[in-house]
C-alpha cells in the first residue's frame, strides 16, 4: 500500500534519503537545497537513520568527503544547488573518474553572477560533460522516485557512475504537493545492500585509487567511463521496469505527452513540463495537434530514441533554462538538433532560452511557442533558431 | 615500547616501499616511511594524499609505492577525503559490516602548498569536526612540485620562482605562517612539530602519539627540498639539524592545549648557520644585506620566545 502524503520537493528528497539510509551524508547549506540536509540531520539526531552526517565547511569538501566515504566502501549522498555545485566542480569530475556511484540531489538554481537564488538550469548544464548520470524531475513525486531508483542504476556493475537527481529550485523544491510514498521495507528491499568489489576499508585487499594517469593510460580510462555511460541506458530502463512493477509508476528516458500524433512539439525538462502539459491539453481542445517530449534522462543522452520520437512532427521547439552564451543556442537544443541530424531526421527546430534567474514561465508563454511552431510548420522555415522566451525588451 | 631505531626498522618493514620517484636528498619519503612505521603491524591504514610531489612520484599508474589503502583526488582536499572515509568506517563499524578485530587508521599527507594554502579550509574543517585522523604536513616551504613557487610557508627573503630575489625586491617579503599554532588553536587533542630526518625518535614517537590519540591530530614536519632550498643532497640531515639548533624550527607538542617544547638547544646557533648552506638565501649574504639576516634572526627569536611563553603559561594554567 502506498502512503499518501503532502510534501515539498525537498521533503520528498529527504524522505527518500531516509528510506535509503546511506552510510554517509556530507552536505553544506545553500539555497534552495538547504532543507535537504536540514531534514536529514534531524533524522540523524532522532536516530531514524544509521547514517554518519558530516557537516562540512564547504561544498568542495562535501563532494570530497562524499568521495572518500564512497571509496571507503559506504553509500554516500549529498545535496546542493548552483554555486555549491560550481565549487564542487573539480571533484565532480574526479568522482566519476574514480567510478564512485555517489548520489546527489541537485536542486537547480541559477549560477552566479550576479547573485540570484532562483531556478534555472545553469548549474546542471555546467556539469553536463562531467560523467554523471543526470535525471530530471517534473515534480516532487519524480524527484522522490528518481532518488529511489538512483542507487540501483549508479551501482550496477556495468555502470558504476555517480548520479544526480535534478529538480527545480523553489518551483518544486518548496511547493507542497500530493505524493505517493513507498513503504520503508519495500524501498529497503528495492535499493538493496551496497556491496562494492573493491574499497578502501577492505583490509584484506588494500587498493590505491586516484593515480597520476599519464598519456599511456588516461585515454583508455576515459573510454571506459564513456562505455559505462552507454551501458547506463539499458540499466536505467531495467530499473524503471522493476520500479513500475513495485509502484505502477512508469519511467523511461523521457515522457511522450500526446506526442504520437502531434504536429508540433516542445522538448523541455523539469517543472516546465507540467505547465506545457496544461497548454497541450488546452490546445488539443482547440484541435491543435500539440505534443510534448519531457526529457528525464539528460545524461546518458538518448539521442537515437529522441530522434525517433520526434521524426513525425512538423516543427520542434527546444526550451533551454540556461543560456550557453555561445551565440548559437542552448545545450539541450544543441544535443537534440545533433541527435536529429545524425539520425537523418529533417524537422525544423527552434530554440528558446527561458526562465533565467527564476523568471516565471506562464501558460501564455508556452502557448506563444506553440503559435510560433505552427508558423514554422506551415512555412518550413526558421528565421532565427536561437530565441528568448519571456525576455523584457524594454 | 621504548624507542629503538634498529628494532623498529627490523621489526616493522616499511609500508611505503622503494621504487618511488622522489628526488635523492628529499625530506618527504623518510616522513612517509617513519609515520607509517608508527602504525601497529596488525593495524590497517587508509592514506589520503594531496596532489604534490609525494603523490605524483609514488602512484603513477599502474604502479604504487603504498602498501596500505590509498586515495588521492586533488590538491586541497586530502583532509576532506580522509574525513569521508573515516565517516564510512564509523558507519560500517556501527552496522557490524567491518569486523570487530579490524582497526583502520586514517592518515593524510600534504605538502605545505596543499596544507597551509589551498587545503587550509578543508584541513581546518576536518580538525574542527573531530574526525579520528592524523594530518601530516611535509613542509618544504614552497610549491616544489610545480617548480618552487612561494607559499605561505615560505620563509621571509627566500628566493622562489614567484618571489625571486631581484634588484628591487629581495625575495619573499612576508614572514611564514605559523600553521602549527593555528591548528593548535583548533583545540584538538594533539599537535606537534617535528622534522623529517636527524631525529627519528622525535618523528616516530610523535607519529605514534598522533595516530593513537583518539580524535584529530596534526603533525607539521619540516621536510627539506634539495631543489627548492639549494643544498647538496647528502646534507639533508645537516640542514634538518641546523633548523632545530637555530630554533628556526622548534620541536614541540601541544597535548590537550598544553605546550611542551621537546628540545631546547644549550647553545642556540645564529640563524645564518641554517641560511648559509641554502642557495635560496644566497642574496642575504651579499655585502649591504646584513639587515636581512638581522631581521630574520629577530623573527626567529620572537617566535622562539613566544613558544617558550606558551609552554610556561599553558603548563601553569593546568597546575
Amino acid at each position: 500500500m502506498d502512503i499518501r502524503e503532502r510534501l515539498s520537493g525537498n521533503e520528498a528528497a529527504a524522505i527518500a534519503m531516509k528510506q535509503i539510509n546511506p552510510d554517509v551524508v556530507a552536505a553544506f547549506p545553500i539555497t534552495p537545497s538547504t532543507e535537504i540536509p536540514q531534514y536529514f540531520s534531524t533524522f540523524v539526531s532522532n536516530g531514524d537513520v544509521d547514517t554518519e552526517f558530516v557537516a562540512v565547511e564547504s561544498e568542495h569538501s562535501a563532494m570530497s568527503a562524499t568521495i572518500g566515504a564512497q571509496a571507503a566502501g559506504g553509500r554516500a549522498m549529498t545535496a546542493t544547488s548552483a554555486n555549491g555545485l560550481s565549487l564542487m566542480w573539480e571533484m565532480i569530475y574526479i568522482a566519476s573518474s574514480l567510478r564512485l556511484p555517489i548520489v546527489m540531489s541537485l536542486v537547480n538554481r541559477a549560477v552566479s553572477g550576479p547573485l540570484n537564488i532562483h531556478n534555472d538550469h545553469s548549474d546542471a548544464m555546467g556539469v553536463r560533460d562531467a560523467g554523471w548520470i543526470m535525471l530530471f524531475s517534473e515534480n516532487n513525486q519524480e524527484a522522490y522516485d528518481n532518488l529511489i531508483m538512483a542507487h540501483r542504476i549508479a551501482e550496477n556493475k556495468n555502470v558504476k557512475l555517480p548520479l544526480m537527481v535534478c529538480q527545480d529550485g523553489f518551483i518544486t523544491s518548496h511547493s507542497i504537493e500530493n505524493i505517493e510514498l513507498i513503504e520503508d521495507d519495500k524501498v529497503k528491499e528495492f535499493v538493496g545492500e551496497y556491496k562494492p568489489d573493491e574499497y578502501l576499508l577492505n583490509k584484506e585487499n588494500p587498493i590505491a585509487i586516484g593515480p597520476l594517469d599519464l598519456q599511456a593510460y588516461l585515454f583508455e580510462h576515459k573510454a571506459q567511463q564513456a562505455l559505462a555511460m552507454k551501458n547506463a541506458k539499458k540499466v536505467i530502463l531495467e530499473v524503471a521496469e522493476e520500479f513500475e512493477k513495485m509502484t505502477g509508476r512508469k519511467y523511461s528516458f523521457f515522457e511522450e505527452y500526446k506526442l504520437d500524433d502531434a504536429e508540433i512539439a516542445i522538448v523541455c525538462m523539469n517543472s516546465t513540463a507540467g505547465t506545457t502539459k496544461f497548454v497541450v491539453d488546452s490546445l488539443r481542445e482547440k484541435g491543435i495537434k500539440a505534443g510534448l517530449l519531457k526529457l528525464r534522462v539528460f545524461r546518458p543522452f538518448p539521442a537515437e530514441e529522441i530522434a525517433k520520437a520526434l521524426e513525425h512532427v512538423k516543427a520542434v521547439a527546444v526550451l533551454d533554462k540556461a543560456d550557453s552564451l555561445n551565440a548559437a543556442g542552448g545545450a539541450l537544443f544543441e544535443d537534440v538538433t545533433s541527435a536529429m541530424y545524425v539520425n537523418k531526421k529533417q524537422v525544423p527546430m527552434v530554440n528558446y532560452i527561458y526562465g533565467i534567474g527564476g523568471r516565471d514561465t506562464k501558460a501564455d508563454d508556452i502557448e506563444s511557442v506553440y503559435r510560433d511552431l505552427q508558423e514554422i510548420a506551415n512555412s518550413g522555415n526558421v528565421e532565427n533558431p536561437y530565441r528568448y522566451l519571456g525576455l523584457r525588451r524594454k | 615500547m621504548a624507542y629503538n631505531l634498529k628494532e623498529i626498522i627490523a621489526e616493522k618493514p616499511s609500508r611505503f616501499t622503494s621504487g618511488h620517484r622522489m628526488c635523492a636528498g628529499c625530506g618527504a619519503p623518510p616522513v612517509a616511511r617513519m609515520v607509517l612505521r608508527a602504525l601497529k603491524p596488525e593495524d590497517h591504514a587508509v592514506i589520503s594524499v594531496a596532489t604534490g610531489c609525494m603523490e605524483v612520484s609514488t602512484f603513477i599508474y599502474p604502479y604504487t609505492a603504498w602498501t596500505d589503502s590509498f586515495i588521492h583526488t586533488a590538491f586541497e582536499c586530502a583532509a576532506a577525503n580522509a574525513s569521508g572515509a573515516e565517516a564510512t568506517y564509523k558507519a560500517l563499524k556501527r552496522k557490524g559490516k567491518i569486523s570487530e578485530d579490524q582497526t583502520t587508521k586514517f592518515i593524510a599527507f600534504g605538502g605545505d602548498g596543499g596544507t597551509y594554502d589551498i587545503g587550509l579550509q578543508s584541513l581546518s574543517g576536518a580538525m574542527e569536526r573531530g574526525h579520528d585522523m592524523v594530518y601530516v604536513c611535509y613542509d618544504n616551504g614552497a610549491y616544489m612540485n610545480t617548480g618552487i613557487q612561494r607559499s605561505s610557508a615560505t620563509p621571509r627573503f627566500a628566493d622562489t620562482t614567484t618571489s625571486p630575489a631581484g634588484k628591487v625586491i629581495p625575495g619573499k617579503m612576508q614572514s611564514r605562517k605559523d600553521l602549527s599554532n593555528i591548528i593548535a588553536n583548533h583545540h584538538i587533542p594533539y599537535v606537534a612539530q617535528t622534522i623529517a630526518v636527524n631525529n627519528f625518535k622525535d618523528l616516530y614517537e610523535k607519529s605514534e602519539k598522533a595516530i593513537y590519540t583518539e580524535g584529530p591530530a596534526f603533525l607539521n614536519v619540516l621536510a627539506p627540498c634539495p631543489r627548492g632550498w639549494g643544498y647538496n643532497t647528502e646534507d639533508l640531515m645537516q640542514i634538518n639539524k641546523l633548523a632545530v639548533e637555530t630554533c628556526y624550527w622548534p620541536l614541540y607538542e601541544v597535548i590537550d592545549g598544553k605546550y611542551i617544547v621537546n628540545y631546547k638547544p644549550k647553545n642556540k646557533l645564529p640563524v645564518e648557520e641554517f641560511l648559509k648552506p641554502q642557495k635560496r638565501f644566497k642574496h642575504m649574504f651579499k655585502p649591504g644585506n646584513e639587515w636581512m639576516i638581522e631581521e630574520f634572526q629577530k623573527e626567529v627569536d620572537r617566535r622562539w620566545e613566544e613558544l617558550l611563553n606558551l609552554e610556561e603559561t599553558t603548563n601553569k594554567e593546568q597546575e
